[in-house]
């Protein structure tokens, strides 16, 4: 434990007592949980005996004085989700990570608990898992749940998976290239070019899946151009990427459902708007 | 000075007195528990309970924290206080029924039994202890913990407090293990618990400046050269 982390964050709040709330709060996400020596320099840093710290530690839930788990469950109890069924959500809980409630597990991944209400009643019954919230959970819902937080939350959220068949909008020939599947299916061809280096680009038609082959990486995050192959236009569309901003490429798939990608390399950010233009309509 | 009407009778008292204490100057009864003289009020118990007001106005306050008011009429004895009172000495009585001080505050009610799920505790939460603590004793080595059902009192982690000097104040002051602590007059200790506990001030050595709720102080005597 860093000797001086306690002392700095007081030295933030002025060391006043004003700030109690704000100083532990500051502590506990910089341990994860308050331990009992951490009180103690805070105590004598701003000048305010134990016995008050520990008043306040223990009447707020939201403090914790003992070490937590890398995942948080909370499992609402309040009256909606309760008649909704949430105590045998709770009971899932307990019986799949083997833990009560306020518990750990022994490989310090996750930590349950119970709460009252969670204001979104409408929900119900709700479950929050590091801040991410899952509404309407079932019972056989729970081991898909604990699954995806061990796996990370960064993986895409979008389980179904279905290939995709995609069209230039411009030249309207199929841009599908069954001589280099990824994931087993035709990959989508388009011409890349950055920095003034033009190659082909192999993206998986698979929605849901990330995968793509070039032959010259580009560096990371840099912004290219995708062309069509066969007419050579820029396939640059008027929307924007909802995950790091930059220009999306926008094919055709039939009926006027488009399939927008973004332009930066390694970006996730791709959308599939089903939605029919009358413009693009066949 | 402030003028105030208790149970019919006008009484000038100065600012910042409480109604208790008006009408303990006056000489009515207002049975309190957690109040104790020295320390600040605190309104836990409830037993203090007056009302004040007229009419459909009227409520119910502790008379302990409720500061006198010009012209503020106050009944102490009325059938909605007496009704309050009696029950909060029957919760109290279900809560701790082992407390001397309580079993005589009931008596003096007429209370002989209570109708609530019998429970054990031996804590009140009267924050008495807490109080001579602080504001006494200047130690501030134990204090409340937890809220709800689980609010207790003890030192912070459940470890003995560097602060603490044993002087044994809490003890005295307590109104739920009264009967453990009459150092000062051990023919009437019944249970013997204390028996294993050395009179505080025998470690009087080990502390620089020891401030004693005792005085006088027996064990002090009995060590005098």
């Amino acid at each position: 434990m860093d000797d001086r982390t306690v002392e700095t964050i007081v030295a933030e709040h002025h060391g006043s007592l004003g700030g109690m709330l704000s100083i532990l709060t500051a502590i506990q996400s910089e341990y994860g949980y308050l331990p009992e020596d951490a009180l103690r320099r805070m105590a004598a840093a701003t000048g305010e005996s134990l016995t008050d710290i520990y008043a306040v530690v223990t009447f707020y839930k939201a403090f914790s004085l003992k070490p937590r788990g890398k995942h948080l469950v909370s499992v609402c109890l309040g009256t909606a989700c309760h008649v909704r069924g949430a105590p045998k959500i709770a009971e899932e809980f307990i019986g799949q990570l083997g833990i009560a409630s306020g518990e750990t597990t022994p490989d310090k991944e996750f930590t349950l608990e119970t709460v009252n209400c969670l204001g979104a009643c409408a929900l119900g019954p709700i479950v929050v898992v590091d801040g991410r919230y899952y509404s309407n959970v079932r019972k056989n819902q729970v081991a898909e749940i604990l699954k995806r937080t061990r796996e990370g939350l960064d993986q895409p959220r979008e389980n179904r998976r279905f290939p995709l068949s995609v069209r230039c909008p411009h030249c309207r020939q199929s841009l599908m290239d069954a001589a280099h599947p990824i994931d087993n299916v035709p990959s989508i061809r388009l011409t890349m070019s950055w920095d003034g280096d033009s190659q082909p680009l192999y993206l998986s038609s698979l929605h849901g899946s990330l995968r793509s082959v070039c032959e010259r990486e580009t560096p990371a995050h840099s912004i290219t151009v995708l062309a069509c192959p066969m007419c050579g236009q820029d396939l640059v569309g008027d929307s924007r990427c909802s995950e790091c901003g930059a220009d999306m490429a926008r094919m055709t798939i039939d009926k006027g459902a488009t399939l927008m990608v973004c332009t930066r390399r390694g970006c996730a950010g791709r959308r599939l708007n089903l939605e029919t233009t009358p413009a693009e309509a066949d | 000075m402030i003028t105030l009407t208790i149970n019919g009778l006008d009484v000038s008292v100065e600012k910042g007195t409480t109604v208790l204490e008006a009408a303990q100057f006056l000489g009515f009864p207002i049975p309190t528990l957690c109040h104790m003289e020295g320390l600040t009020p605190y309104g836990a118990c409830r037993l203090c309970v007056v009302e004040i007001g007229e009419g459909p106005g009227a409520k119910l306050v502790s008379s302990c924290t409720y500061p006198a008011e010009p012209g503020l009429k106050v009944r102490t004895a009325s059938l909605r206080v007496m009704r309050a009172r009696k029950m909060i000495l029957e919760l109290l009585l279900a809560s701790c029924p082992q407390s001397k001080e309580i079993q005589d505050l009931a008596s003096k009610h007429e209370i002989t039994q209570q109708r609530f799920r019998q429970e054990y505790s031996d804590c009140i939460l009267c924050g008495r202890c807490v109080r001579m603590c602080e504001e006494q004793m200047m130690a501030k080595a134990i204090g409340f913990r937890g809220r709800g059902e689980k609010r207790s009192i003890g030192t912070p982690f459940d470890v003995p407090s560097e602060v603490c000097r044993q002087c044994g104040g809490c003890i005295y002051v307590c109104p739920a293990c009264s009967l453990r602590c009459t150092y000062t007059q051990p023919e009437k200790a019944i249970c013997g618990g204390c028996a294993n506990l050395s009179p505080p001030c025998l470690q009087k050595d080990s502390f620089d400046d020891m401030m004693c709720y005792m005085d006088p102080c027996v064990a002090c005597e009995i060590k005098k050269p």
